[in-house]
Parts: C-alpha cells; sequence; structure tokens
C-alpha cells in the first residue's frame, strides 16, 4: 500500500494565484466570523450580559447627546430675534427721542430700531400684562421713551451684542438697555458646556466599552487556554490565534452599539407625545428628533470599533504570554 | 534534517535532561528513539519541535538553527514538523475533521483542497467516516490515530511522534508504524519515541538509545 498523493510530499500542490490566495484568505475570515458569532450565541446568557453593559454604556452618551440636539431645536428659531430695549432718560422730547433712534439706526451693526413713545408702551403694557386696570388709575405715564433695537446679522452673536449694549449705554441720554434674549445666551452657554460634557462622557465610555469588552475576551482566552496551546503547537500564528478573538470583540461592540440605538430610540418614542403636547400648548412646532443617519451609524460602527479595539488589546497581551507547554 | 550537535538541556528546575546529544538523521531517514522513561526522550523531542530550546549546542532541523530562530518565526517552523503527542493533545469540542484540518487551515488550504487531504489522512488511520465524530466520543486508540492524522495531514517533511503505538492493540501498532514507513518512503524524515519492544523487533530502523541523558550503546531487547 502506498502513500496517496494528497498525502505524499514528493508532490507538491500547484502554487495558487493571487486572486485564489485573496479568495482563501476572504473565506478563511467569513468563516472565522461566523464561527465567532455562533461561539457567542451559545453562551446567551453571559452574551447579553456583556451586550447589555456594552448598549447602556453607549447609550448614555447617545441620550446626552439628543438633548443638546433638541435643546439647540427649541432654542434656534429664538437666536434670530436678539433685541435690545433702550430706555432712554426722562424728562425728553419726542424730538430729542427721535434724534437719538437715528443715531442709533445709523449704526452699521443695527439693522433696524423703532421707537416707543410712552403712550405705545402704556398700551402695550395694558394689553400684554393683564394690569390694565390698575394702570389706568395712574394720572401720569410713568413710561419713558423707549427704542427697540434689532442688531445686523452678523452682530447678533453674544459678544457683538454685549459690545452694542455697552457702547450704547454710554449715550447720555440712555438710561438703561435690556438685552431682551439674556436667556436665551445663557441657555446657549449652558448648552456649550452641555456638550462639552456629552464629548467628555462619550469619551470615558468608549473607553469603558473597551475595557468591558477587553476584560470578557480575557476570561474567554483563560476558558480557551488549552485549546490557544494546541493550535500554537500546529503552527497557529499569534494572528491566527488573535483572530477569533478580535471578531469577537468586534461581535460585542456591533451587539451593544445595535442595543444602544435600540434603547435610544425607544426612550424617544416615549418621550415624544410629552414633548409633542407641551409643544402644543406653546403654539410651537416642536417635535423630539431621534439620531440622524450620521449619529446612528457612529453609534454602532463606532460600537464594534471600540469592542475590536478592546479585543486586540486584550488579545495581543495574553495570547503572547500563552506558550504550548507538551 | 535533523541534527544534534553537543546538545545540553537543563530545565529552569535544575535538572539535566541531555547532556552532550549528537546525532544526525538524514532526510528519508526514519529512527526509533529509546530508553527508559525520564532518560530524555521527550526533551530530545521537544527540542525537535522547538517547545523548548537548548541551553547549549545547536539543533538544526530541515535546515534551520532553532538557537537564532526567533519567536515570530517559531509558527512556521512548527508547521514543518508534523508531532504525534502522547496524550493526543486534541481539541475537545471540536469534530474529528476540524482536528484533523486545522494545521490546513493555519496553511490557509482552499476548502476542497482541505477535504480531500483531511479524508485522505484519516483514511490511512482507519478513520474514514469518523469524521463528525468529537474525541471524546472515541476511544484513546482512535483518538490516538486522529493525532497521527492531523501530524501528516500538511505532509511535513519532518514527522516526530512521542509513543504514538501506546494506546493501540498490536495490529493498529504495525498499521500506524507501517504508515510512519510510508511517509519515510516518499522522503519524510521520522522519528518515533517508543518502548514497544515487538515493533523494534519488527522494524529494523536505527536506533538511537538514551540512557541519563546521553546517547548510549543499543542495550539487548529485555532492557529496551
Amino acid at each position: 500500500m502506498s502513500l496517496p498523493d494528497e498525502l505524499s510530499a514528493a508532490r507538491p500542490g500547484r502554487p495558487r494565484s493571487p486572486l485564489a490566495l485573496f479568495a482563501g484568505w476572504l473565506e478563511r475570515h467569513a468563516q472565522t466570523l461566523v464561527a465567532s458569532l455562533g461561539r457567542l450565541a451559545r453562551a446567551p446568557f453571559a452574551t447579553i450580559l456583556t451586550l447589555g453593559v456594552i448598549g447602556l454604556g453607549l447609550a448614555l452618551p447617545a441620550c446626552l447627546h439628543l438633548v443638546v440636539v433638541n435643546a439647540r431645536t427649541v432654542t434656534a428659531g429664538l437666536e434670530d430675534t436678539v433685541q435690545l430695549s433702550v430706555y432712554l432718560r426722562q424728562p425728553l422730547g419726542a424730538e430729542q427721542a427721535r434724534k437719538v433712534e437715528r443715531s442709533i439706526a445709523a449704526r452699521n451693526d443695527v439693522f433696524e430700531t423703532t421707537l416707543v413713545t410712552p403712550e405705545e408702551g402704556l398700551r402695550e403694557l395694558e394689553a400684554r400684562s393683564g394690569f390694565g386696570d390698575a394702570l389706568k388709575a395712574l394720572t401720569d405715564n410713568p413710561l419713558p421713551y423707549a427704542i427697540t433695537v434689532r442688531p445686523a446679522p452678523p452682530f447678533d452673536t453674544p459678544a457683538a451684542v454685549e459690545t452694542l449694549t455697552a457702547e450704547l449705554r454710554t449715550l447720555p441720554e440712555v438710561d438703561l438697555v435690556q438685552v431682551d434674549t439674556e436667556w436665551v445666551r445663557r441657555l446657549h452657554a449652558i448648552l456649550d458646556a452641555l456638550r462639552q460634557v456629552v464629548t467628555i462622557a462619550a469619551a470615558l465610555l468608549a473607553l469603558g466599552v473597551v475595557v468591558i469588552v477587553g476584560n470578557t475576551i480575557r476570561l474567554d482566552i483563560n476558558v480557551r487556554r488549552e485549546e490557544i496551546e494546541v493550535v500554537k503547537l500546529v503552527g497557529g500564528s499569534n494572528a491566527f490565534v488573535r483572530r477569533p478573538f478580535l471578531y469577537s470583540g468586534a461581535w460585542y461592540g456591533l451587539g451593544g452599539g445595535l442595543l444602544a440605538w435600540l434603547l435610544v430610540t425607544a426612550v424617544v418614542g416615549l418621550l415624544a407625545p410629552a414633548f409633542e403636547r407641551v409643544a402644543a400648548l406653546y403654539a410651537s412646532g416642536f417635535r423630539l428628533t431621534g439620531l440622524d443617519s450620521e449619529a446612528s451609524g457612529l453609534l454602532i460602527l463606532g460600537g464594534a470599533v471600540l469592542g475590536w479595539l478592546g479585543s486586540w488589546i486584550t488579545a495581543a497581551y495574553h495570547l503572547q504570554r500563552i506558550e504550548p507547554r507538551a | 534534517m535533523i541534527s544534534f550537535q553537543r546538545v545540553f538541556k537543563r530545565y529552569p528546575n535544575g535538572r539535566e535532561a541531555l547532556a552532550e546529544v549528537s546525532f544526525e538523521l538524514g532526510t528519508g531517514e526514519m529512527a526509533f528513539l529509546t530508553g527508559h522513561s525520564g532518560a530524555g526522550k521527550s526533551t530530545v523531542l521537544k527540542l525537535i519541535a522547538l517547545l523548548e530550546r537548548p541551553t547549549r549546542g545547536q539543533v538544526r532541523v530541515n535546515g534551520i538553527n532553532t538557537s537564532t530562530l526567533g519567536s515570530r518565526g517559531i509558527p512556521a517552523f512548527r508547521r514543518q514538523v508534523g508531532v504525534v503527542f502522547q496524550d493526543h493533545k486534541l481539541l475537545a469540542d471540536r469534530p474529528v475533521f476540524d482536528n484533523v484540518a486545522l494545521p490546513l487551515a493555519i496553511a490557509g488550504t482552499p476548502r476542497r483542497e482541505m477535504d480531500k487531504r483531511v479524508r485522505a489522512a484519516l483514511d490511512q488511520v482507519g478513520l474514514l467516516g469518523k469524521e463528525t465524530s468529537f474525541p471524546l466520543e472515541l476511544s484513546a486508540g482512535e483518538q490516538q490515530r486522529v493525532g497521527i492524522a492531523r501530524a501528516v495531514v500538511s505532509k511535513p517533511p519532518v514527522l516526530i511522534a512521542d509513543e504514538p503505538t501506546g494506546n493501540l492493540d498490536p495490529n493498529l501498532a504495525l498499521e500506524v508504524m507501517n504508515l510512519f514507513r510510508r511517509f519515510q518512503e516518499v522522503g519524510v524524515t521520522v522519528l518515533v519515541a517508543t518502548h514497544d519492544v515487538h515493533l523494534i523487533d519488527r522494524f529494523r530502523v536505527r536506533r538511537l538509545h538514551i540512557e541519563q541523558g546521553q546517547l548510549a550503546g543499543i542495550p539487548p531487547h529485555v532492557a529496551a
């Protein structure tokens, strides 16, 4: 009985073309990809726990991100109507008041001015404040001339409005300058701070995902120690041994990212009706915004990349230290 | 193909396993490695498979000086050496097919060729049809033969075996030795550590006898 060709070293196989080599490489990776998924599916409880931790970790910054995005949407309309109320000193004649108005309107950082006479001011106050009857009891009109100033578009940033306010205050006829939209600026400052919080929280939680996946993979490596030794015994390189763990890590991250996306979408779905009711009461067309496609992609793919990174770091560290003992 | 030059091996625990061992095994040569347990047989095999490195001296396998090989070169080196382990070293959670195919998977063999070669190897050890069984469903002898199939499936130029017939009945042991013989005939260098007197008697191949870490003269059969 002689040896079959399949096992005879004297007959080496034909050299393979680059395309065939690439196809083989692709096939091997696809196999490992599926095999590592199967391995996760065989331990569903542990896998679900890990995915849950990663999902929650990723959902948190995504939710904070939506808080900022939606708060910006709410205040976006307000930003256009930055408006200053300039109250003039008393007593001041109508002619003088008009002169001050013209000088303010001539500034290149001012888009529009409106002169509000004491009478107009009083009427408006009566109409809007609900103190109509009480105000009618007044014999004299206590209100001064007022000028409503709208800054020109390039000068409606908080810093430019600040400058405008300061300069108007120095005019001798001016008693008081009030920025009607002061609260918008404060809100924007808060949102800016919050956005930084989101960035830092996202970075920390991303690190958390790397650590979680890394630790899970470390346990997995310990469980499969014997298998790793055998693979190395028959000539498996570190890269070969590492590959299934990298895919496991990427699956964890991808699954966690998907879970986070589902969580955030569910939260938005739950809160949307309540926000719509509030918006309706304010006669606003505001709708709660969910994750757009860009943010969704970042969340899910980012999760996969983080998982891959976590497993890579762990695998690189631990697999090198496992050497077969025969 | 395999050459030991004044090889001295001391383990980290201080045990001196080999003292000045020198021998040479040419391409396509087959030899038995005999000696009492603890005499240093396993150490010789470990040095060839690069599971250990010599403390002093030189081990050359397939033209490669193992002392100069860095850790990155070890996997490729090990693929050139088929090893049959005494304790089989099979993956318990993988079927027989996957176990035998492992060296081919590592080498990136295409699926079709892998199928053919795994079947050919299983056929040679008389286990065709057991592809989907798991190692623990097999007898010790069958597990041993799965290990042999895995060692030969990638057609390595060097084949070493540590007590490969220890768990086999005499007929199977003979079969396995005949298989090694056939590999030798197609140019594979084969070194088999054994203390199976019947086999040593039956196969008139070169004998390397180790006693207390040194190559010794061939003792009479009763001592083997």
